[in-house]
């Protein structure tokens, strides 16, 4: 198929990896961002076969797995009202909340539904007009437009009993927090190349001025990683820190205008609760105040904050100081039929891609 | 959660109150949102995000790129040397 077959040729694969291992001359640490770029390195076996001095390191780019218990549970006594249907996407059911998931709720009788697109969430409000429907809205950058879209035609239509539940998340306030920490090992970063496609590359050019580190953007077949690792390398081995596109044919230097001014048309920043990170300011999306009549957070209560499960380290593998197969719990009490947590649950999880990619449990010490 | 699926654009449905139009996934057809890619035309390739399509692919541009990866990536290789090995693009 065009635009993916010829980015996962084994062939052109194989140049990069050579060209890679040829100017790779010391260690370097390079993040991945986003979790879907870490399924395709895992799944490729790509991490495996660069050469040993490159390590690669998982970023917090996956929306499910920092989402704290507590919004979790919110959905959660939500989906327990008798007028309230939460629809939301698939990922989002099993991931543990405060001691239960909303596939439970569902179980135990709630409202719960999978959608594909907030569009069809508000298609469901509109047929159940008697119904509250609630769309618990998770994602990056890259997904908020698909939201506000949402909204936007929810009060063009009139369709007043659809409400967004908003825990979308913003990546440049937790790429300073991983790059600030004063025990920091990165060096360079892939960024996530569908968040630049919407946002354009601004935010990163200021990461790369803040920082002084190479900042690649690069798509997610294997042929684009191997292409983002090899300019992140060489401008390491040359003593350089730019920002690089190497995903053109998606993003733009000024991202998708038209997506941009829906995501602003509904949305402002605001400081939200990372999983593994805490509070990051400017860290979330919230509703603007002239949405509040469809915003869920305006009309219920929130949950407390609540406790993540002791044994999960998804904090530490979330701010890539601890791989996934270092947990002690991987494979053993943690599977993604049993999940202790987020990253073994989420299709982007980078607990989850060890996990699928048949990764066994590493024998070190986990901190 | 950012996974976005290329797809060709085959129909724009004009008539429809927000921008949208019929998609083809390698065979699979589908309804996406064309409201956030006011330019893309039947025939043009798009990545589609839940349900939106989010951006028109370069598809010329790509192309043109893929051909100079490969020019360089076989060309003479130079072990310890770190030079530009790929095109750049202006970021
Ligand atoms: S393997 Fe399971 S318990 Fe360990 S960090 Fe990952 S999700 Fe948490």
């Amino acid at each position: 198929m065009r635009f993916v077959d010829e980015y996962r040729d084994p062939h052109r694969a194989r140049l990069l990896l050579e060209r890679i291992t040829a100017v790779t001359s010391r260690p370097w640490t390079i993040m991945e961002v986003c979790g879907g770029q870490t399924h395709t390195l895992v799944r490729s076996g790509i991490d495996e076969v660069l050469p040993a001095p490159i390590e690669l390191v998982h970023g917090p780019g996956c929306p499910v797995c920092v989402t704290p218990a507590e919004v979790i549970e919110t959905a959660c006594r939500l989906a327990g009202e008798r007028e309230v249907t939460v629809c939301s996407f698939g990922d989002m059911l099993r991931v543990p909340g405060a001691g239960r998931d909303l596939l439970g709720v569902r179980a135990a009788g709630g409202d719960v539904r999978v959608v594909y697109s907030p569009l069809d969430a508000l298609a469901v409000a509109e047929q159940e007009p008697h119904r509250t429907v609630v769309f618990f809205a998770v994602g990056f950058e890259t997904t908020a437009p698909a939201t506000a879209l949402s909204l936007l035609e929810a009060r063009r239509r009139g369709v007043r009993n659809y409400l967004v539940l908003s825990a979308h998340v913003r990546v440049p306030p937790a790429l300073e927090a991983i790059l600030g920490a004063p025990d920091t090992r990165l060096q360079g970063l892939l960024a996530p190349g569908h968040v630049c496609t919407v946002q354009g590359l601004d935010e990163y050019r200021a990461v790369v001025e803040r920082h002084r580190v190479p900042v690649v953007v690069t798509g997610f077949e294997p042929v684009d990683l191997l292409e983002g690792i090899l300019a992140c390398v060489a401008q390491l081995e040359e003593g350089r820190a730019e920002l690089e596109n190497r995903y053109p044919r998606s993003v733009r230097p000024e991202g998708n205008p038209a997506a941009r001014a829906v995501l602003d048309a509904v949305f402002e920043p605001v400081s939200r609760a990372w999983r593994g990170l805490g509070v990051l300011p400017g860290g979330g999306l919230g509703l603007r105040a002239d949405w509040r009549d469809h915003d869920a957070e305006a009309r219920y209560t929130p949950a407390p904050p609540a406790a993540d499960d002791g044994r999960c380290r998804a904090a530490l593998v979330l701010t890539g100081r601890l791989r996934p197969d270092a947990c002690p719990e991987f494979g053993t009490g943690c599977r993604p039929e049993h999940p202790l947590g987020a990253p073994m649950v989420s299709t982007e999880g980078a607990c989850a891609a060890y996990w699928h990619a048949g990764r066994t449990r590493r024998l070190a010490a986990a901190p | 959660m950012c996974l976005g699926v290329p797809a060709r654009v085959v129909e724009v449905d004009e008539q429809a109150a927000l921008r949208a139009g019929t998609v083809d996934f390698g065979g699979v057809r589908r309804q996406v949102c064309l409201a956030c890619v006011p330019d893309a035309a039947a025939g043009d390739w798009v990545i589609v995000h839940a349900g939106i399509a989010i951006v028109r692919l370069d598809a010329d541009g790509a192309a043109e790129r893929l051909a100079l990866l490969d020019s360089i990536t076989t060309g003479p290789l130079v072990p310890g040397r770190p030079p530009d090995p790929t095109p750049g693009t202006e970021a």
